[in-house]
């Protein structure tokens, strides 16, 4: 039989993650390094939950925040009751509180979301998102009004001399709840409902025929992706030591979109890729332009037209290619197409840089540096540089995106070939 | 013992058209029925009711004596009643085996499980088989069910449809748009298939009609009017006016 009871490629891809995140924070040990590794491990968690619902079950919602943001309030406010004593709670189980509200709220708000599939369920998530955003600024008891709510992770003696409080111990926290969630929602996949999210998602109707109430299976799903989404909440709470609106807005909500879009949902690992480039972005490019969320959007809308199944669809491209041995042929194309697409890249950067700082942030003069090089943004020479970048490099792009788009034309002609 | 299927009166408006207009049906345990109409009868209409796609606007529905009359379609699936549609209505991102294992899911008693794993589920996956042996699939197991050919996804829309067991299985034109070697095998598979089951099927092809059932309804206008065997409907002079009569015509207006 097909059946293997002991995958061995699952388990290096497994074990091999798990060494990742062991190793790591060893290897990159500054601060900010550590920062952005948890902030990873928690968006992945997101991201996978966020997946659940829009690429296994075929639901596009714009309000998933509402579920990891009220996770987070329920998780800052169940460690300020730990740090009085009025509660016995260890920190490391904090994201499983968490998780249990985000789940609560899954039954509660998913029960009025899942009644219809599609456009309609989109509207919905919108207007449930709108509604627990303006709630968290009408109830300033539990919400903390615009301040939101702080803590301190640090709760009760030392176990093991894990206290919490130092920034690695978090990572290493997060890093074994990413694992757990990683695993559980992999296997979540793997179930019986899960494998019927996807006949939802495919043709709602059949699925009907074949005994499943669609409306059951879409709440259910979101009550367990609500529950990772909690998750995900608890750990940012114990990570940033505060909750504020923004937790449960709609620009958290659109985030984990564009994270799990990026990185591709028609894989399980997609987000995951996808949530690690997105905090780059996110941590990375913020702190070096103030365009940053242009060049984001840009590259949402770029993954949108061009790739609309993520990055992992990419990469998934070129396995049967390497599977052939066909792969080297592309690698030139690849490095040519590769090369003009910088130049393009350096025309872009370039032109919004200079328009920055023209257009906002002239009041200290226009000198500015790029690319480690020293320049007068209001002179004529660096646009012309410019102008000459997108001439240059749109031309060598399509000239080599041609000749690439030929060439892979012509493998995958062979491949279809030799299976027929 | 009760009819397998049972239709009482049933009528179906959209807006201000009646679009069945009183229709009684008694098919008994066992039976191959088939439902034949000109265009525009209400065959398809009359499906949509049985299975609960639509609600009736009056009138009463049994399964096994049981009364289903505005139950939901999963409900009824529950109950023992499947069907296929006349557009091939798949899951065309999953494999050809996942479709048919989804098939199975409910009935095997796995319902919204997510503490079961899928691939340890050895009676789920032996039946999916089966049934992809049954409907002549077995090389394209794997296969991404929205890449097959049509003949092939015919197929695996009457595997869907028979392989949660249900005891009444009604096929809506499972022989469309088929080549006449096609529509030999797919004879063969629906006999095969729906061995000591219920079968109710509508169907255009009056060779398929008059080699698999075992009686015949005509509807016409939105009433049935007239139930027999295969003799019986040849012979009735009724049937010959308002249906065969018309094709023959029909036909002859083509070869004029």
């Amino acid at each position: 039989m097909r059946y293997q009871p002991v995958n061995l490629g699952r388990w290096i891809v497994w074990s091999f993650t798990v060494l990742l995140m062991a190793v790591l924070p060893l290897v990159f040990s500054q601060g900010f390094a550590i920062t952005l590794l948890s902030q990873m491990g928690i968006t992945i968690i997101f991201a996978l939950s966020y997946n659940m619902l829009l690429g296994q079950s075929g639901m596009l919602s714009f309000g998933h925040a509402v579920y990891s943001g009220l996770g987070a309030y329920i998780a800052v406010h169940a460690l300020n009751l730990a740090s009085k004593g009025q509660l016995w709670m260890p920190v490391s189980l904090l994201p499983l509180v968490g998780g249990l509200a985000g789940a609560f709220f899954g039954v509660l708000f998913g029960y009025v979301t899942t009644k219809r599939a599609g456009t309609t369920f989109a509207m919905i998530t919108l207007g449930i998102g709108e509604l627990v955003y303006n709630c968290s600024l009408m109830f300033p008891d539990f919400f903390g009004g615009e301040g939101g709510i702080t803590t301190n992770r640090v709760v009760g003696q030392p176990f093991l001399g894990i206290s919490f409080g130092p920034a690695i111990q978090v990572y290493y926290l997060i890093a074994v709840w990413t694992l757990i969630s990683m695993a559980l929602m992999y296997a979540w996949a793997h179930t019986p409902l899960g494998r019927i999210a996807n006949a939802v998602r495919d043709n709602p109707e059949r699925a009907e025929f074949v005994g499943y109430d669609t409306q059951k299976v879409r709440w259910l799903t979101l009550i367990i992706s609500a529950f990772f989404a909690g998750v995900a909440g608890a750990l940012a709470c114990i990570t940033f030591e505060i909750v504020t609106a923004e937790n449960v807005g709609a620009i958290r909500s659109a985030g984990v979109l564009i994270a799990a879009f990026i990185g591709g949902v028609g894989f399980f690992f997609g987000p995951i890729v996808g949530a690690c480039l997105f905090v780059y972005f996110f941590a990375a490019l913020s702190d070096h332009t103030k365009a940053w969320l242009l060049y984001l959007g840009l590259f949402f809308m770029a993954m949108v037209m061009f790739a609309p199944g993520g990055i992992a669809s990419l990469l998934m491209m070129q396995l049967p290619v390497i599977a052939r041995k066909r792969f080297k042929e592309l690698v030139p194309h690849y490095a040519r197409t590769g090369a003009a697409a910088l130049l393009l890249l350096a025309a872009l950067v370039l032109t919004v840089e200079m328009t920055y700082k023209v257009s906002v942030d002239s009041a200290n003069g226009t000198a500015m540096k790029l690319f480690g090089v020293e320049f007068d943004a209001a002179g004529l020479e660096p646009w012309a540089l410019a102008i000459g970048l997108w001439i240059v490099g749109g031309g060598l792009f399509r000239a080599a995106w041609k000749r690439l788009s030929q060439a892979w034309g012509e493998i995958q002609a062979d491949i279809a070939e030799s299976r027929a | 013992m009760s009819a397998a299927l049972e239709l009482a009166s049933v009528r179906k408006s959209f807006g201000n058209t009646e679009i069945i207009r009183g229709v009684d049906l008694a098919i008994p345990q066992g039976e191959r029925h088939a439902l034949i109409g000109p265009n525009g009868a209400g065959k398809s209409t009359l499906f949509n009711l049985m299975s609960g796609r639509f609600p009736v606007s009056a009138g009463a529905i049994r399964l096994n004596g049981e009364d289903i009359t505005g139950l939901k379609p999963f409900q009824i699936n529950r109950k023992g009643l499947s069907r296929s549609f006349q557009v091939t209505n798949i899951f065309h991102n999953l494999s050809v085996f996942e479709n048919l294992r989804c098939a199975v899911l409910w009935s095997l008693g796995y319902k919204y499980s997510f503490w079961h794993r899928l691939n340890g589920l050895a009676d789920a996956r032996a039946r999916a088989d089966e049934v992809l042996e049954a409907i002549g699939l077995a090389s394209r197991r794997e296969r991404p069910a929205g890449l097959l050919t049509y003949a092939e996804q015919r197929a695996l829309e009457i595997g869907i449809t028979i392989a949660g067991g249900a005891g009444v299985v009604l096929l809506d034109e499972p022989t469309a748009g088929m080549s006449r070697s096609e529509t030999a095998h797919v004879v063969e598979l629906v006999r095969q298939v729906t061995e000591g089951k219920t079968l109710l099927m509508v169907e255009h092809d009056m060779g398929v009609v008059f080699n698999l059932a075992d009686r015949i309804s005509v509807l016409v206008y939105g009433e049935v009017i007239a139930t027999g065997t295969p003799e019986e409907i040849r012979a009735s002079a009724a049937v010959q006016e308002a249906y065969l009569g018309t094709l023959h015509k029909a036909e002859d207006g083509a070869h004029a």
